[in-house]
């Protein structure tokens, strides 16, 4: 589905570089996020896009370069500022982080309760309204750690869209999932997107995730941005880290057993 | 050597550091967030205090009352050689409710709430939750902190009263039982030579040692890194720190008293 991107960008980073103990882990990377699309940042494991995420939350700041988020430098606003921001962020956590000593019901309605003066009848019913969006309607009394981890991932979504937020991140949304769970995890993502007209910006390194729910699609290699393009530009391109990546293939430019491999020749 | 040394010395800067800040940053959200409509949920800090308080009452219940128990024998042992084996009574009541209670009291909640505050704490760290809170925009330290320091601060003097009440009973029972002392004589005897001050000197105690167990347990579990390992470390750091915490104030607040003449 082919969108209207003529509008402003709703995330626009800008040379953003971060170090960690002297080390680069993002290295100058740049791009726009516009209002309502899919934004799929995919990369290996230690490429640095975990770290892109946690900087566009805002969790950690960048070394250098800005992020500007509805017009605003993240980096430089005031901690209640940015909390001001983030009532209008929702985010889906790898291992879901949904708070184990509270229900999946007070789990889902803990945003609504911090942040708005509604009454608890109204609360209960907005929960089980998230609650039935993503399917698990009836399960409001249990504990997280009563139910699977497919489950766990579809009240964390829950969660994240309680206060109706514009952007949702999600970090691994499909990983750790069997196939037709993490199915289900991508139309939901897509649903929420086109139904209520979020922008999602989604970690990922599972392919098939990436090629069902992307409007557009980032290639991250150790640090830097190797490709911004749609799905099908990216399944076109001639990019050999591309190639390699969606492929799968062992051997290519993305060297990340080069020296394992070397160590087994020498004992062979 | 000398590195690891200068190592250790950073880290307690920095730690003493983050336990200031986070003080400071607790009283904040105490005494200036409710005026800004933040304030923390009393829901939680009933919880709170059901947890430290309520299930903490058997443990210091026995701990006192075999401390008074102890206690009274090992003085009529002195005192008798004297036979003055009638102030057993008021030496019990004042070393316990100027001293032991106090400390005593604070050492049991610190290995029994504290590390479980840290381990709960560090656990939420490492499974990302507090990550989570922050990007709801909740601020861990009112939603979290406030609430266990709160719970800590008002139960801790109320259970060192059930510690000293305790404690004498224990001494009662020796003094009574085995050292045949007249119960009415006993019990004038224990609060003749009590003085207020005896008691509010022994609860000030308790008060500076919540502070400090719900901060150090509180920073260590916030502070947690590297998984269940680290929730382990945290936990013992906790408990360590603490107690090694407790027993210096209580040193550097017993000599206040002492040259003041309180």
């Amino acid at each position: 589905m082919q969108r209207d991107y003529s509008q402003e960008a709703i995330i626009s980073v800008r040379g953003v570089s971060k170090e960690f103990d002297g080390r680069k882990i993002i290295d100058n990377v740049s791009f726009d996020i516009y209002c309502g699309e899919t934004f799929v940042i995919m990369g290996c494991s230690g490429s640095g896009k975990s770290t892109l995420l946690r900087l566009m939350t805002g969790a950690i700041k960048p070394t250098e370069g800005s992020i500007i988020i509805k017009g605003k430098d993240i980096s430089k606003l005031r901690t209640y500022q940015l909390d001001e921001l983030r009532k209008s962020f929702g985010m889906l956590f790898q291992y879901s982080a949904l708070l184990d000593s509270l229900t999946v019901e007070d789990n889902v309605a803990l945003p609504l309760r911090e942040h708005t003066k509604l009454d608890e009848e109204i609360i209960k019913i907005i929960v089980k309204m998230k609650l039935s969006l993503v399917g698990l309607r009836g399960f409001e009394k249990y504990y997280p750690s009563q139910i699977s981890g497919g489950m766990r991932k579809r009240v964390g979504l829950a969660r994240a869209i309680a206060l109706d937020p514009d952007i949702v991140f999600y970090d691994e949304p499909t990983s750790g999932l069997d196939p037709v769970v993490g199915g289900v995890i991508d139309k939901l993502i897509k649903d929420l997107s086109e139904k209520l007209l979020i922008t999602s910006i989604v970690v990922t390194h599972d392919m098939q995730s990436v090629f069902r729910i992307a409007d557009r699609v980032a290639m991250v290699h150790k640090g830097k941005l190797i490709q911004v393009g749609t799905p099908q530009e990216i399944k076109n391109s001639e990019n050999p880290y591309i190639k390699q990546f969606i492929n799968g293939l062992p051997q290519g430019p993305i060297d990340f057993f080069k020296e394992d491999i070397g160590i087994l020749e020498e004992f062979i | 050597m000398i590195s690891s040394i200068g190592r250790f010395i950073i880290g307690v800067f920095s730690s003493t550091g983050g336990v200031v800040i986070l003080f400071l940053r607790t009283l904040y959200w105490v005494f200036i967030g409710p005026f800004q409509k933040k304030p923390v949920k009393l829901e939680s800090v009933f919880y709170q205090m059901g947890f430290t308080g309520l299930r903490s009452v058997l443990i210091v219940f026995f701990v006192a009352i075999f401390t008074g128990i102890v206690l009274a024998m090992q003085t009529a042992y002195q005192l008798e050689k004297m036979g003055a084996v009638l102030y057993v009574a008021s030496l019990v009541a004042i070393s316990l409710c100027r001293e032991l209670s106090p400390v005593l009291t604070a050492l049991v909640v610190a290995g029994r709430v504290g590390s479980a505050i840290s381990a709960e704490l560090g656990t939420m760290k490492v499974t990302e939750q507090i990550e989570a809170l922050e990007i709801m925009a909740i601020n861990p330290v009112r939603f979290l902190v406030v609430p266990r320091f709160l719970a800590l601060f008002f139960m801790l003097p109320c259970l060192t009263i059930l510690g000293n009440l305790s404690g004498i009973l224990g001494g009662f029972l020796v003094g009574v039982g085995s050292l045949n002392i007249n119960p009415y004589l006993y019990l004038q005897t224990s609060f003749k030579y009590l003085e207020l001050k005896d008691i509010y000197t022994g609860l000030t105690k308790s008060f500076v040692f919540a502070i400090l167990i719900a901060l150090v347990a509180c920073f260590e579990g916030l502070n947690t890194t590297k998984g269940a390992e680290g929730v382990g470390r945290a936990t013992t750091r906790t408990v360590v720190i603490s107690f090694i915490l407790i027993i210096l104030a209580d040193c550097v607040l017993t000599s206040i008293f002492y040259f003041s003449n309180m």
